[in-house]
């Protein structure tokens, strides 16, 4: 983000460069260095042949061939879905329990402590003892994800709770904005950059339990089938595999991206201001 | 993107994050009672809720019991040996992606035409989950410890480096420049200007770091089956020792604690002289 800004200010810098050429520098930024890591993988796979290995090429035909329409609804959009469930159902929990525990001193200090147990808890380990629990369904993996990306949400958004601007609560308070516009406003407002410094947080540990839930204990979805691939050392389809979550991966990222950036737009704009741009 | 780093680029502004800080000292001894009382209550609950049959005892059973594994296992030498094991590879695994990060953060962050020209490389590698190269790291290591130091060294590295390279474009040009009117050489300027600035920013991607790291060691443990806690969770699951499960992640929710305690205290100590550590002891 802040790399990109930079290029902006150096282009801005620079009043004799065109709008071609700045357009084919920005090109050369973004694609000289994955070319030239590509060219690089294509000519170690084909010098030395290790069988696990493959040439990009190859990754990419096999991609294209075992990710198709009858594997993408049978495996990757229900993991996806659960995915995607089991986020928001932990943001929409950890913010409310959030809200709640940032308003009341009391109930923080009595749970602090246990809260702060479970966070330090590597997520993982709820995988075996969570399909103890409740065998291995959709709702013990939706359970997984849930408990535990809620705890950088919860944190976060207790911390951001408790540091709202005292003189704002005062001036909600005179203007008598009570109620629901009171929480909208107000107390979820400001806390909105830390939540979503939690939600980011959240969502790659949502990744990372969504696929071992998958590879623990189960027999579709994305991580099963990768697994499945190393397993019967069907290499080009295991890396299409690592390819795939890693576009996962990155297609969330910049999703969350942009719904970052609408929600905090005028925080962003308030931290340009105070560094005086 | 921005607000992440917004948030995680300001470790000193609440470097104990939630952790109980006694702001006015008249309080802090009733915060701790109050805290006592959480735990002993949460207790007293996960007792209660087995013993009068809410969750049948086989699913959950009664905090005595599970603690009482626990004291059982702390005795045991391979309890000893898994625990090291785990904080053998967290530490290793930390110890390279905090090398690579911290050396090629300062690298390519000081070097405008490098960040420019690596900018794509690292906004794509960044995301991706490191588990997905789970399949690789098994086909590559086996169960050796080498296939969980993968896992750990790839999910690590980003969170330090990214924090690295927003330290190193975060120094003061005031101070740069007056640095540089004085005479200082580029060693003295890394040395006097550069690393202090940066320090923050890398010790919140240490942090951020090592929480992560520990999260892959135990994952690569449990999954991929590398010795260590993970391990035993695994083999204690698959001999439906319920208790033992239990005592086992309390073990991991304990050396997380002390993973976060650990590094904060770091924190702390690296940047007693920065204003917000300072700011925080005067109020």
């Amino acid at each position: 983000m802040s790399a990109a800004s930079t290029d902006t200010r150096d282009a801005a810098r620079r009043p004799g460069a065109s709008g071609a050429s700045r357009i084919a520098l920005r090109a050369l930024h973004l694609l000289l260095l994955p070319l030239v890591l590509i060219g690089a993988w294509w000519l170690a796979s084909a010098v030395t042949g290790l069988y696990y290995l493959p040439t990009p090429g190859e990754i990419a035909a096999t991609f294209v061939e075992v990710w198709g329409a009858e594997r993408l609804a049978a495996d990757v959009l229900p993991s996806i879905g659960r995915l995607i469930g089991g986020f928001t159902l932990g943001s929409v929990l950890g913010v409310a329990l959030g809200v709640v525990l940032g308003l009341s001193a009391r109930l923080r200090a009595v749970l602090e402590p246990v809260l702060e147990f479970f966070r330090a808890i590597p997520p993982p380990v709820l995988v075996p003892l969570l399909m103890l629990f409740m065998g291995v369904n959709t709702t013990m993996k939706l359970a997984v994800i849930v408990s535990g990306c809620i705890w950088p949400i919860l944190l976060n958004t207790i911390e951001g709770v408790r540091a709202v601007d005292p003189v704002l609560i005062d001036t909600c308070r005179c203007y008598g904005v009570r109620g629901r516009r009171w929480l909208t406003t107000l107390v979820l407002r400001s806390a909105s950059p830390q939540i979503m410094a939690g939600m980011r947080q959240g969502l790659s540990i949502a990744i990372i339990l969504m696929v071992i839930s998958e590879m623990f204990a189960s027999s579709s979805g994305l991580g099963y089938t990768i697994i499945q691939f190393q397993r019967s050392f069907a290499i080009p389809e295991m890396w299409s595999g690592i390819l795939l979550l890693g576009l996962l991966g990155f297609g969330l990222s910049v999703l969350f991206g942009l719904a970052e950036r609408r929600v905090l737009y005028w925080y962003n704009g308030v931290r340009a201001a105070a560094r005086g741009e | 993107m921005k607000t992440d780093t917004a948030e995680n680029a300001r470790p000193p502004a609440r470097p104990s994050g939630a952790g109980g800080r006694p702001r006015v000292p008249r309080r802090s001894p009733n915060r701790a009672v109050l805290g006592i009382v959480g735990v002993v209550g949460f207790l007293l609950l996960w007792e209660a809720v087995p013993r009068i049959g809410l969750i049948p005892a086989r699913f959950l059973p009664p905090a005595s019991e599970v603690l009482a594994a626990l004291g059982e296992r702390l005795v045991l030498p391979e309890f000893w040996t898994a625990v090291g094991d785990t904080v053998l590879t967290w530490g290793i695994g930390l110890g390279i992606a905090f090398a690579a990060a911290s050396l090629l953060g300062f690298a390519v962050g000081s070097v405008p035409v490098l960040r420019a020209f690596t900018h794509s490389t690292v906004e794509f590698l960044r995301p991706i989950p490191s588990v997905a190269l789970i399949p690789l790291a098994i086909l590559l290591y086996g169960t050796d410890m080498a296939s969980t130091l993968l896992l750990v060294v790839y999910a690590a590295f980003w969170q330090i480096y990214i924090q690295v390279l927003y330290g190193v474009s975060d120094i003061d040009p005031v101070a740069e420049q007056t640095a540089r009117s004085y005479g200082l050489g580029r060693l003295s300027r890394l040395r006097y200007i550069a690393w202090p600035s940066a320090l923050p920013y890398v010790l919140t991607g240490l942090r951020l770091g090592a929480a992560v790291a520990l999260i892959l060691t135990i994952t690569g443990q449990l999954i991929i089956g590398t010795p260590g806690l993970g391990q035993q969770i695994s083999v204690a699951k698959n001999s439906d020792a319920t208790e033992l499960v239990y005592a086992l992640i309390i073990a991991t929710g304990a050396l997380g604690v002390a993973v976060n305690v650990g590094v904060r205290a770091l924190e702390r100590r690296a940047l007693r002289w920065h204003a917000s550590v300072r700011g925080e002891e005067i109020a």
